[in-house]
């Protein structure tokens, strides 16, 4: 039986086609693997299914019913489900109150929050994904925020299931835990719509594999007909190299040095505890951990943009300054900020601009106050060819730049300055396969040219291909430091997640 | 670039013709002429070298009131309360006018003027301190400063900086040598007020503290990310801004009303904000603005004689101006790429 | 913790207010009564912030709202000579102004602050150019006491004695919205869109068609407080007459954490603040200018501010325009 039937669907935002006449089916008790890069089109696809984008024109179907654009209480009412990307959580309720939100069981003119926290009780039984019905949600960790969105979605008798990059943020038992969930759902006859830009878990669950590159369906398969290299083929339009190649270390001299580091996170509560670490000219440190565990307080602490409540951060052997981003720049740190939208870059300035944006007070760029233009257009032109960054001029502005050509324009200007310590946040989050290519490989010779690299990354993929070094972070602290050289995945999952040997 | 100017310029112009069009329906429903108002408000400013005269002379200080607000939006700031950092500095620039005796006309200006900087930019740097440090919107700080500082200004000239024997509330004269002089009747404020704007505009674009100040503006995130003190920024943004309402509060003193009565100045702050918002934030596209509305001002005395309506109708026009002005429909139907003025969001600091 | 302190504070205030009904009834009552009449409307008008913020959107229009509707009401209520009318008129008002408001910031995505702004500006452009000087409304709204429970000791007197209506109801109708915003499913979406509109959305929820909702809800009362304040309080409109009351009812809707009973715990303290020194100046303190105890609301206001602003966390989204579509 057809639940899902997406005819020719287009969906077009301002200069970029975002969907173009796709068409999908999926069939009751079916697991369907979405594929495709970052920007392929895929999540504007079942967002239009969802009514959350109105597509310019096309059909939806659900059991046979044509749903309206942009109508998400019809999607819902005819049994469909979706676990966003993005978790659609109100931080600062609880768990209950997040569940029935949109259909609160009521009492005369009240919410009924008794029958509300017993209705959650019993749907977190039937799945058996324990959940506190009664937390706040801004004080679970990602994973069981995750979980709460699962069980949003679970709530009605859905027919149809959507997962939207739901592995993201997982650790690697916690992705199995996952699958192991909507294979059970699958198996009870719910069709499920499974978005992934990760080969190993199309090949580990989906019945059929569905692949979208630039907008555009470019074929159908199923697991047993390929291979990851294959589908790798399929996504990207090309033969891709999946390792990163790179030298042996030739590691030298301590550059940065962090000493009994502890930080508070925004709301006041140690985020990084105790934390100590070396990273030496010539490797690249990896830190794994699932996001929340403290990285982006450590990073920012080592930068100079957070107060460090104890400890010291040695820059090339130097103290360096506590809440004083600019000079510990000075001292020769660069860094690739995890959030290029909100911190990497200015929006509505030029990409000249941004390619300035921290030095824009140094020589040659300006003297004794006063801005040199010419030498700034000068240096930016040459980062834009130099690091590949596709634009028509230097002049226009950066919010008119792709994602990967965004991260470009940070990676350009923080690697162009030859600083011995960089610090890399999530390099290449959200940017296409070319692009992270290209920003692995900037990495490595950087290393090669014996800077010390600080990577931290939530994709374990990336920091065990690029890292000399492991360190393995979990609440606040580093849990294990591996050998970057045949590291074992499934024990660095462990240690992530917080188990002992 | 100058098509491009000519099409910026069409949603301006559309505003004003629309507002034009509603207040002449009010002006008629009250049983009044609109045409003889209009022809009173839109051409006396302009027809007659004594109107053109006073018109540039309110138009300098419109300028300069705008200059205030757009140094403050660039910065991300949006300081609601020049009107109370006018009155201020022209307080301010009022004691040291008829106090200090025996200084040489250009100095005394100087100095008095500089007085007036001080202690308007003095009440900047409060409101800058308050949003870096504590968090405190500088939206409600500045209204309330602008009541506080109309009590303690009205205080003053009540009582210490009062003309003995005097039964209104004013200050003595501003002495002669700090008064600012006309060149054959033009007025030199205007003359500054343009040199101000080029200069404003010269430092926010081509000086690194413009940049750090127009950054932290637009992101405050970034700013601090790429190494700029954003609690300094804010401080300074918020100063700057102060200061040249102070300073506005200084020259209009000096040049036109040479004592001080509150009422005086009223109205200058906020038509700093109409005309910065009109200008869309930018130190050079406000003056047209500055000049149109400052040959209204000028003859707002002469509408209710000659006309009939009362004076209000400026305010009315000016808010319908800037309502259709700031609100897209009129530039999508313009087809405008014009994009509206952002200050800063939400109340975080 | 909080808890502790908070019933600590409320427990010295209890103490300190039946101390002075013990030592001197009249002056406690009136001090009380007065306090109660300077804070009603400041306390309802920030419940229009609430509506509004609950929901994602700043509104400094306030005071442009309430200018209005306090004209609108103050003339509708002279020319019919008919005060219900006047009311009538203020609250349709109130609402046009909130709906200008809603389509600025939720349909056109203008800039939130700015388009408050507007509004003020508008309003103030308006009443100044219609105002008629020298009428007065018809004497047929009453004044009166609640039966049996004027009676009551402690509390009779100063809460429920010679008061219009309008300052009664505001004593239901702030305890309604509380229990609104925090018991019923209008409620809990309110808050939602307030703190992430995409959690709502998701759920089927219209944000849009809610944050219009509840602004232009807003709107009505910010129209029922100008004419309160101009039918029932003061008996005319003045050019002016908010004078910065729209930007005070922000700051004690943040000092009372967006919560309608905090915001109006705060208003009844700045009521009294005001009383008390309204009294002070009976009980012979004359040599505090009358200038400087004019400027008491405003420096109490930004004291208020700068102690509780950085400590309080505003609704996440208010200030952002919900953009449904990201691509």
């Amino acid at each position: 039986m057809i639940l899902l039937e997406i005819k020719e669907l287009t969906k077009t935002f301002p200069g970029v086609v975002a969907n173009e006449k796709i068409s999908i089916e999926v069939n009751k008790g079916e697991i369907v693997a979405l594929l495709g890069e970052n920007g392929a089109g895929k999540s504007t696809l079942v967002k239009s299914v969802f009514g959350l984008v109105k597509p310019d024109s096309g059909t939806i179907k659900i059991k046979g019913d044509v749903i309206e654009y942009g109508d998400t209480a019809a999607a819902i009412a005819h049994g469909v489900g979706m676990v966003h990307q993005h978790f659609q959580l109100v931080q600062v309720m609880t768990v209950t109150e997040n569940i029935i939100l949109g259909d609160e069981p009521r009492k005369g003119a009240f919410v009924s929050m008794k029958s509300a926290r017993q209705e959650v009780i019993d749907l977190s039984n039937k799945y058996g994904l324990e959940v506190d019905p009664d937390a706040i949600v801004e004080d679970l960790p990602v994973g069981l925020q995750q979980r709460i969105e699962i069980l949003k979605a679970l709530r009605k008798d859905i027919d149809l299931l959507i997962l939207d990059e739901p592995t993201a943020v997982l650790t690697p038992q916690e992705i199995d835990e996952l699958l192991s969930v909507i294979k059970n759902l699958a198996a009870s006859g719910v069709g499920v719509l499974f978005i992934t830009h990760k080969l190993r878990e199309v090949m580990a669950i989906a019945d059929r594999v569905v692949v979208l590159r630039n907008g555009k369906l470019v074929g159908t398969t199923t697991p047993k007909e390929t291979d990851e290299e294959g589908l790798a083929q399929m996504m990207v339009g090309r033969n891709v190299v999946l390792r990163v190649e790179k030298k042996p270390a030739l590691v030298k001299e301590t550059v940065l040095e962090i000493k009994n580091l502890s930080v508070k996170d925004d709301r006041n509560l140690m985020a990084v505890n105790d934390f100590s670490i070396e990273v030496h000219a010539g490797e690249i440190l990896g830190i794994a951990g699932v996001e929340g565990n403290g990285q982006r307080e450590l990073v920012e602490a080592v930068c100079g943009m957070r107060n460090r409540v104890t400890g010291s951060v040695k820059i090339l052997g130097a103290e360096s300054p506590n809440l004083n981003p600019h000079d510990v720049r000075l001292m020769g740190l660069s860094n690739i900020p995890e959030d290029r939208e909100k911190d990497g870059l200015v929006s509505t300035y030029s990409i000249a601009e941004n390619m300035v944006l921290n030095r824009y007070d140094q020589p040659p760029f300006a003297n004794r106050g006063i801005r040199n233009f010419s030498e700034r257009d000068k240096y930016a032109e040459a980062l834009v060819k130099e690091f590949d960054v596709r634009t028509p001029s230097f002049h226009n502005l950066a919010s008119s730049l792709s994602g990967g050509n965004k991260q470009k324009v940070v990676v350009a200007r923080e690697l162009s300055q030859d600083s011995k310590v960089i610090v890399a946040s999530q390099p290449t989050r959200g940017v296409d396969i070319g692009s992270i290519e290209f920003i692995h490989n900037q990495l490595v010779s950087a290393r090669d040219n014996g800077a010390g690299v600080l990577l931290v990354s939530a994709e374990l993929d990336e920091i065990l291909s690029l890292s000399d070094r492991i360190a393995v972070m979990y609440e606040g602290k580093v849990v294990a430091i591996l050998n970057g050289e045949g590291a074992d995945r499934q024990h660095i999952g462990r240690l992530m997640a917080g188990l002992k040997e | 670039m100058k098509l491009r100017i000519s099409k910026d310029a069409l949603v301006p112009i559309g505003s004003v013709l629309v507002a034009l069009g509603i207040g002449a329906v009010l002006i008629a429903a009250q049983g009044h002429s609109p045409l003889v108002a209009y022809k009173v408000l839109l051409i006396k400013g302009f027809s007659s070298v004594a109107g053109l005269q006073e018109t540039l002379s309110k138009a300098g200080i419109l300028i300069m009131s705008g200059l205030a607000i757009t140094v403050g939006l660039r910065a991300g700031l949006f300081n609601i309360g020049a009107q109370g950092q006018v009155i201020t500095g022209a307080l301010a620039f009022t004691f040291i006018g008829y106090k200090v005796q025996g200084l040489p006309a250009p100095i005394h200006i100087l100095v008095a003027l500089i007085f007036a900087i001080i202690v308007s930019s003095l009440l900047g740097a409060f409101v800058g301190f308050l949003k870096a440090s504590r968090g405190v919107h500088e939206v409600i700080s500045t209204i309330m400063l602008n009541s506080i500082m109309a009590g303690i200004v009205d205080y003053l000239a009540q009582n210490q900086l009062k003309q003995p024997g005097q039964p209104n509330t004013r200050t003595p004269d501003i002495l002669a040598s700090a008064r600012l002089p006309h060149l054959f009747g033009w007025p030199i404020g205007f003359a500054i007020a343009i040199a101000l704007a080029f200069a404003l505009s010269w430092v926010l674009k081509r000086t690194t503290t413009g940049f750090e100040l127009e950054t932290v503006g637009r992101n405050r995130a970034a700013a601090w990310y790429a190494g700029i003190s954003v609690k300094k920024s804010i401080v300074l943004g918020m100063m700057l801004s102060a200061a040249i309402a102070g300073f506005t509060g200084g020259i209009y003193s000096s040049e036109t009303t040479g004592y001080f009565v509150p009422a005086f100045y009223s109205g200058i702050g906020f038509d700093g904000i109409t005309i910065a918002l009109l200008g869309r934030a930018n130190p050079i596209a406000l003056i047209p603005g500055a000049i149109f509305i400052g040959g209204m001002r000028s003859a707002q005395s002469a509408i209710q004689f000659e006309s009939g309506v009362a004076p209000d109708i400026i305010n009315l026009l000016l808010a319908l101006v800037l309502f259709f002005a700031t609100a897209p429909f009129l530039a999508k139907l313009l087809k405008s790429n014009a994009k509206s003025v952002t200050t800063t969001s939400g109340w975080s600091s | 913790m909080r808890k502790i302190r908070n019933y600590t504070i409320a427990a010295v205030l209890l103490a300190v207010w039946i101390f002075g009904y013990v030592l001197d009834s009249g002056i406690t009552n009136s001090v009380l009564s007065s306090g109660l009449r300077f804070g009603m409307p400041l306390a309802l008008a920030a419940m229009v912030g609430i509506m509004c913020e609950r929901s994602g959107v700043i509104n400094i229009g306030i005071e442009g709202t309430m200018l209005l509707s306090g004209f609108f009401g103050f003339y509708a209520g002279v020319y019919t000579k008919n005060v219900l009318i006047g009311f009538a008129a203020a609250i349709i008002a109130g609402i046009t102004a909130s709906f200008l408001h809603a389509m600025m910031t939720i349909v056109w995505k203008m800039d939130q602050i700015i388009a408050g702004t507007i509004i003020n500006i508008l309003a103030s452009g308006l009443t100044s150019f219609l105002y008629v000087a020298g009428v007065t409304i018809p004497n047929n709204w009453p004044i009166f006491d609640i039966p049996v429970l004027s009676k009551l000791p402690l509390v009779g007197e100063s809460f429920f004695s010679q008061q219009g209506p309008i300052q009664y109801l505001g004593l239901i109708f702030i305890p309604f919205i509380w229990i609104m915003m925090y018991k019923t499913r209008w409620g809990l979406r309110t808050r939602s869109i307030g703190e992430n509109p995409g959690s709502a959305d998701t759920a089927g929820v219209s944000v849009i068609r809610m944050r219009i909702t509840n602004v232009v809800l807003g709107g009505a009362i910010g129209g029922l407080v100008g004419g309160f304040i101009c039918l029932e309080l003061v008996g005319s409109f003045s050019k002016e007459f908010t004078a910065g009351a729209g930007f005070t009812a922000l700051a004690l809707m943040i000092f009372g954490r967006w919560n309608p009973l905090g915001a109006f715990a705060a208003a009844i303290a700045f009521g009294l603040a005001q009383a008390l020194s309204t009294q002070l100046q009976i009980f012979g303190v004359q040599e505090i200018p009358q200038q400087f105890i004019n400027i008491l609301p405003y420096v109490f206001t930004i004291a208020v501010l700068a102690f509780s602003a950085g400590k309080v966390r505003p609704p996440a989204a208010a200030g952002a325009p919900y953009e449904k579509e990201k691509a």
